[in-house]
């Protein structure tokens, strides 16, 4: 078995962490090669070399790999798709844009959001926001898939497989970039922090998501939020965990003012330890936590900035 | 400028899932179905194209049981012209891939020839998040997923889309595929009048076959299980016995 691994680069910096645990899964289906496809993205590429029991590293580097964008990028891995049985990518916005199309175009199924390999045609995905969990398996010739990777450890360092650099596949030159509005911040990142703290819409304005994003700096942590939270305006877009947000696994997750609808516990309730702080005792939340506190989040949350 | 609007009827969104007792699947006999809430927004967006002159038309089509005539009716009672069922499955427990429904968009594409099709980004029942992106593979056209802003000019469209790192706006030629996000728009509902005239508005009926295509499912479904459960956990009476809790766990 032959495995393509895409490595999610962005700006030509290599995600470390989604791609190594993506890898970790990869690793169980055969000898994986990694893509890093970028502008620019040697750096990354001889980073994906460092990762443990990497076969080799293939590298393209071309302007119309700098932005994600699926129509170049789906070509490039269709060209490359010959040599495989299986191609996967961790699940990022990236990866679920553009592996579909690479499914489609070699007539394949898309395998989304895989959270165990059973065998090399046999996957285990979540459904229904998780509230199944599918074993399906695939009859195709190649396997296409992304990587839930909030269920997978991180593969180390420690290896140094060769790097190729190939020439990139044609630009069908359908869509151009125009401009990111990515938010800077010194947290650590929310898909891969050790402790999230979220907030929902019992925050009850931007201004008081301070309040939040305190507790989140007193304790190292990335800062969360509910949908209703970012379509009332407190919070980004980004920030946004749930079924059709981001997935995360911290050891700590803490919920405030977040009532639990099974679209946000779909993005969390696999975390380790859960704390949930609301003033209503009947928010299904504190079914999923492992600590509830019914409290009005407005006096709890900044006693335990002090006491923490 | 036609606009095709891919809709999909799925459990309902509020509605407890069950997993059957025998792992074949989500029990899905005698609950309440409704739109994919994406798609919602899809068919409101394609509705406020033509609101301001830039569609002619809107078509909506789902494939799967014939029970998905209501969700047409609803896309109908909104504001869609016209709308298209392709008859692809008799059991309401049959999902029918999204390779398998991009194939059939495909041939219904090419008899209608819009200039723009506006799925959702995600079905909530199948978690897939593939469907228009693997038509767009199979049209050769371009993409924008995951919209939350979508402009149409000439022969273009500018569409900002929801990433991990934030936002991101693209330039796609037209015709292209746009998946939409949640916050797109705000869907509107369909007021009584309009949903007496959606009765009225054509609704043609059509089958695989007829495009040509085999719906057989590509992935086997070996069993259906209900995710392990979390251990009951416990209410703490103070922030302070919190604290001590958390530290007893190790947790900070
Ligand atoms: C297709 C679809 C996809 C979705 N995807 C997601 C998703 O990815 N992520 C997501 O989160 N949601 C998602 N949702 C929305 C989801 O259904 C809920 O509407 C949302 O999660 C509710 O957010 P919330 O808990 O912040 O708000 P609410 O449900 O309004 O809860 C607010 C909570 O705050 C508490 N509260 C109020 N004031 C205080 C106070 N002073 N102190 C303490 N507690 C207080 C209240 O008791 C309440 O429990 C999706 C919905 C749909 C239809
Ligand atoms: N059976 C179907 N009938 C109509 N549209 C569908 C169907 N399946 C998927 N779609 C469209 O594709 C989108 C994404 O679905 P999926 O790829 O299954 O997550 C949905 O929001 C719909 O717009």
């Amino acid at each position: 078995m032959a495995v393509l691994l895409i490595a999610e680069v962005s700006g030509g910096a290599l995600n470390l962490d989604a791609t190594s645990k993506a890898l970790t899964a990869a690793k169980q289906l055969g000898d994986v090669t990694i893509l890093s496809a970028g502008e620019g993205c040697q750096g990354a590429a001889a980073e994906a070399a460092t990762l443990d029991g990497v076969a080799k590293v293939l590298c393209a580097s071309d302007a119309a790999y700098g932005h994600d964008l699926a129509e170049p990028v789906a070509d490039l891995i269709v060209s490359l798709a010959g040599d495989y049985t299986h191609i996967c990518a961790p699940s990022t916005a990236a990866s679920k844009n553009i592996l579909p199309r690479v499914a489609a175009l070699l007539d394949v199924m898309v395998i989304s959001e895989v959270t165990a390999v059973v065998d090399a045609d046999t996957f285990e995905r979540p459904i229904y926001a998780g509230n199944a969990i599918q074993t399906v398996k695939s009859s195709d010739g190649t396997k296409v898939m992304t990587i839930r990777t909030s269920t997978f450890d991180a593969t180390g360092t420690g290896g140094s497989a060769s790097v190729e650099e190939i020439a990139p596949a044609a630009n069908p030159g359908l869509s151009e970039w125009v401009e990111d509005k990515v938010a800077e911040s010194d947290r650590p990142e929310l898909t891969s922090a050790g402790v999230v703290v979220s907030g929902g819409r019992g925050v009850g304005s931007e201004d008081d998501f301070a309040l939040i994003e305190k507790l989140a700096d007193k304790l190292g942590a990335a800062v969360g939020a509910s949908r209703a939270a970012v379509d009332s305006g407190y919070a980004p877009n980004d920030w946004q965990v749930g079924q059709t947000g981001k997935v995360v696994a911290p050891d700590l997750y803490v919920a405030v003012g977040i009532s639990g609808a099974i679209q946000h516990l779909a993005g969390m309730k696999d975390s380790k330890v859960i704390v949930a702080i609301n003033k209503d005792e009947e928010a299904p939340i504190f079914q999923v936590a492992d600590y509830g506190l019914v409290a009005d989040l407005f006096t709890a949350v900044p006693e335990l900035i002090e006491k923490i | 400028m036609k606009v095709l609007v891919p809709v999909k009827r799925v459990i309902d969104y509020n509605v407890k899932v069950r997993v059957k007792a025998d792992g074949t699947g989500v029990d899905l006999a005698n609950v309440k179905m409704s739109m994919n809430p994406f798609d919602e927004i899809a068919v409101e967006e394609a509705i406020r194209l033509k609101e301001k002159g830039v569609a002619t038309e809107v078509v909506a089509v789902s494939i799967g049981v014939k029970q998905s005539q209501e969700t047409l009716r609803t896309a109908l009672a909104m504001g869609a012209d016209r709308a298209i069922l392709v008859t692809a499955a008799d059991d309401v427990h049959t999902d029918i891939e999204p390779l398998a429904v991009a194939k059939i968009l495909k041939g219904v594409i090419d008899a209608e020839e819009p200039g723009i099709v506006l799925a959702g980004k995600q079905a909530i029942d199948n978690d897939m998040n593939a469907t228009g992106q693997m038509l767009a593979a199979l049209t050769g056209w371009a993409q924008a997923t995951f919209a939350s802003e979508l402009t149409v000019e000439g022969d273009s469209a500018t569409v900002t889309r929801e990433v991990d790192g934030g936002l991101q706006t693209i330039k796609v030629k037209l015709p292209a595929i746009v998946t939409v996000d949640l916050r797109l728009n705000e869907p509107r509902y369909a007021s009584l009048p309009n949903i007496m005239k959606a009765k009225k508005k054509p609704l043609d009926e059509k089958t695989p076959a007829d495009f040509g295509v085999d719906v057989a499912p590509r992935l086997e479904i070996v069993k259906t299980a209900e995710p392990e459960a979390r251990k009951a956990g416990e209410m703490v009476g103070s922030v302070e016995d919190l604290v001590s809790k958390l530290k007893e766990a190790g947790a900070v």
